[in-house]
């Protein structure tokens, strides 16, 4: 057994070559999203070439249960272009599964408040739980969107293992776990997908990979009941978002799911104040009941997000999808696990599992990540722009406006919808404000804002 | 009843009365459709009668030449009772397929089948051109 990762020769470490030996053993840890999609296009993959797998999914958690027991932590928005990819591969969502169906966006801001439609007048949104709801939900209302995917996992042949690993070695070149409740066993290929809460990522820092973990920032989310009647009245079938000048909050969101609320903010540095102000702000408290105070018991979390991809995301043998290896910029979280796990699949299947298979197939995917989030970050940055400004933030509300009602192409209103709901990459966002219309009417409605300000 | 109440607010996709089109033959189109929820029926106009070719269910998908081909709708789809239907906008889907080119992998498995279908109803018509029920029961491909 040695610390080292091994250096193998591609040619002896491709599964189809260990296919006609014997059966190919698949070690997964993590079972939330990248994990679940990972198990299920391998074994797919797998039964498409004839290759014979055992797939092992390590997870303690068990995401059938209610609270943070069961809970992965995250604000739980599968976005449009994930809910149709799903559903091209077969895997459609049934409306126990999804909490709430989301069929617009609500900007609001302090200059005013606008509605975006989605492009199709259509549900194709989904609020998901990733556990069995929130604490102190009554059983049985929602099931999980983890487990509805490690499900799914399970019905391709996939092996739940409910145990927490605690080790990674290396064992004649093989990754060997051994986990907390003393089971342990040598694997041809490992998978990690353990996201970037907890420890786990540890076990990887003397392997040799040279594996470095993806930058995080914290988030905060937290779930409160209001109630079905006071949903529907209140935050509708409409996620509603904030572009609020508060100083070190990047974005915030109410996501409206049944009978709970939630609430998603992202920034530098979340605290205890910055929470309050946003919650104290008259743009927050339009959106809820009248007197509605914060409960004293809730649930809530402060879980990290990644704001960069990890270095050097596998190695010969072991691969690092999802939030642990690569991911969208503040967005689609779960849409990066399905593009990853996905892309890791098939490296795996098709070409081999040693590092130069992964660099030439699975980290062309990475990098594309990789250079989308740096034009991610110049749209945040342009936002905050945005934010800073009130003749810039009435000249957005005043072009959304406009476009709602049916005047003109909706190219700002098109700009945030991918923004916001995560369906289109940053590029794309980006090339949509290359228009020069869009940069006419902006600059028209900034001037017209400009205009419009009482001289002091 | 909890969990059907909950149920309610979690449907994807857009409501269709019975009866209603969702597609037209003849119309251009840019998307697909996979049935969430109900049941529709793929029709075909042949002069001035319309034939039924295929009845889908929950997880079937139609429209799905529109993705591959410019040429217009070749069959009308109407729902049949209330259905719930989502759509797949043609450039989501080429942008992701181009990056993972095995996402069309199902798409292409199940119009295999559904060709293999229709070449057995062909050998049948062909076998026994008088005979019109020969063609009914296998020949539901749209």
């Amino acid at each position: 057994m040695s610390n080292l990762a091994p250096t193998s020769s591609p040619s002896t470490l491709q599964l189809g070559h260990l296919e006609s030996h014997s059966r190919v053993r698949v070690a997964v840890i993590g079972g939330g999203p990248a994990g679940s999609f990972f198990s299920y296009f391998f074994l797919e993959l797998a039964e498409r070439v004839g290759l014979d797998a055992q797939l092992d999914v390590f997870e303690p958690k068990n995401y059938a249960r209610g609270g943070p027991a069961g809970c992965n932590m995250c604000g739980g928005v599968v976005s449009e272009s994930l809910v149709q990819m799903l559903a091209t591969e077969g895997i459609n969502l049934p409306a126990t599964v999804v909490a709430q169906a989301i069929d617009s966006y609500v900007l609001h801001m302090d200059v005013g408040v606008t509605r975006i439609k989605t492009p199709l007048q259509e549900m194709r949104i989904a609020a998901v739980y990733r556990g069995a709801g929130p604490r102190g939900a009554p059983e049985n209302t929602w099931s999980s969107f983890d487990h509805f995917l490690l499900d799914r996992a399970v019905a391709k042949g996939a092996r739940v293992v409910p145990e927490r690993v605690q080790s990674v070695t290396w064992n004649e070149s093989r990754p060997q776990l051994k986990t907390r409740e003393g089971t342990s066993g040598t694997y041809d290929f490992l998978v990690v997908a353990t996201g970037v809460n907890g420890a786990a990522l540890k076990m990887f820092e003397g392997l040799g990979l040279n594996y470095q973990p993806p930058g995080t920032s914290k988030t905060y989310i937290a779930e409160f009941f209001l109630g079905r009647e006071t949903m529907e009245k209140y935050l509708g079938h409409a996620m509603h978002v904030f572009l609020l000048n508060l100083p070190r909050l990047e974005f915030a969101a109410l996501i409206p799911k049944g009978d709970y609320l939630t609430f998603c903010l992202l920034g530098e540095n979340i605290d205890e104040a910055l929470v309050q102000s946003f919650l104290n702000s008259a743009e927050v408290r339009q959106c809820l009941p009248p007197g509605w105070q914060r409960p004293e018991k809730f649930c809530h979390c402060s879980p990290r997000i990644t704001t960069s991809g990890a270095v050097h995301p596998f190695g010969d043998r072991v691969v690092f999808i999802g939030d642990c290896g690569m991911a969208r910029l503040y967005k689609d979280g779960i849409g990066s696990a399905y593009r990853t796990a996905k892309a890791a699949a098939r490296t795996a299947v098709m070409e081999g599992i040693a590092r130069g298979h992964f660099h030439r197939h699975f980290r062309p995917l990475c990098e594309a990540i990789r250079r989308d989030n740096l034009v991610g970050k110049l749209i945040f940055a342009f936002t905050r722009q945005i934010q800073h400004h009130r003749f810039a933030r009435q000249a957005m509300l005043r072009m959304i406006t406009r476009e709602q009602q049916g005047c003109g192409a909706p190219r700002m209103s098109m700009v945030l919808w991918d923004t916001f709901s995560g369906s289109a990459s940053y590029g794309d966002v980006f090339l949509r404000t290359l228009h020069p219309f869009f940069w006419c009417r902006l600059l028209w409605e900034c001037l017209r804002s400009l205009r419009a300000r009482p001289l002091n | 009843m909890k969990q059907e109440h909950a149920m309610e607010s979690g449907n994807l996709g857009k409501i269709y009365r019975n009866g209603e089109v969702i597609i037209m033959q003849g119309e251009n189109g840019d998307c697909m459709y996979v049935i969430q929820v109900g049941e529709v029926e793929v029709l075909q106009r042949l002069g001035s009668d319309e034939v039924r070719l295929a009845v889908l269910a929950p997880g079937d998908f139609f429209g799905e030449m529109a993705l591959f081909e410019r040429e217009v709708r070749s069959a009308t789809v109407r729902a049949i009772g209330e259905a719930r239907v989502l759509t797949v906008d043609k450039r989501t889907f080429m942008s992701r397929v181009h990056e993972d080119p095995s996402l069309a992998y199902r798409l292409v498995k199940i119009m295999s089948q559904r060709l293999r279908r229709l070449n057995a109803a062909y050998t049948r018509v062909s076998a026994h051109p008088f005979n019109q029920s020969a063609a009914t029961p296998s020949a539901q491909t749209p």
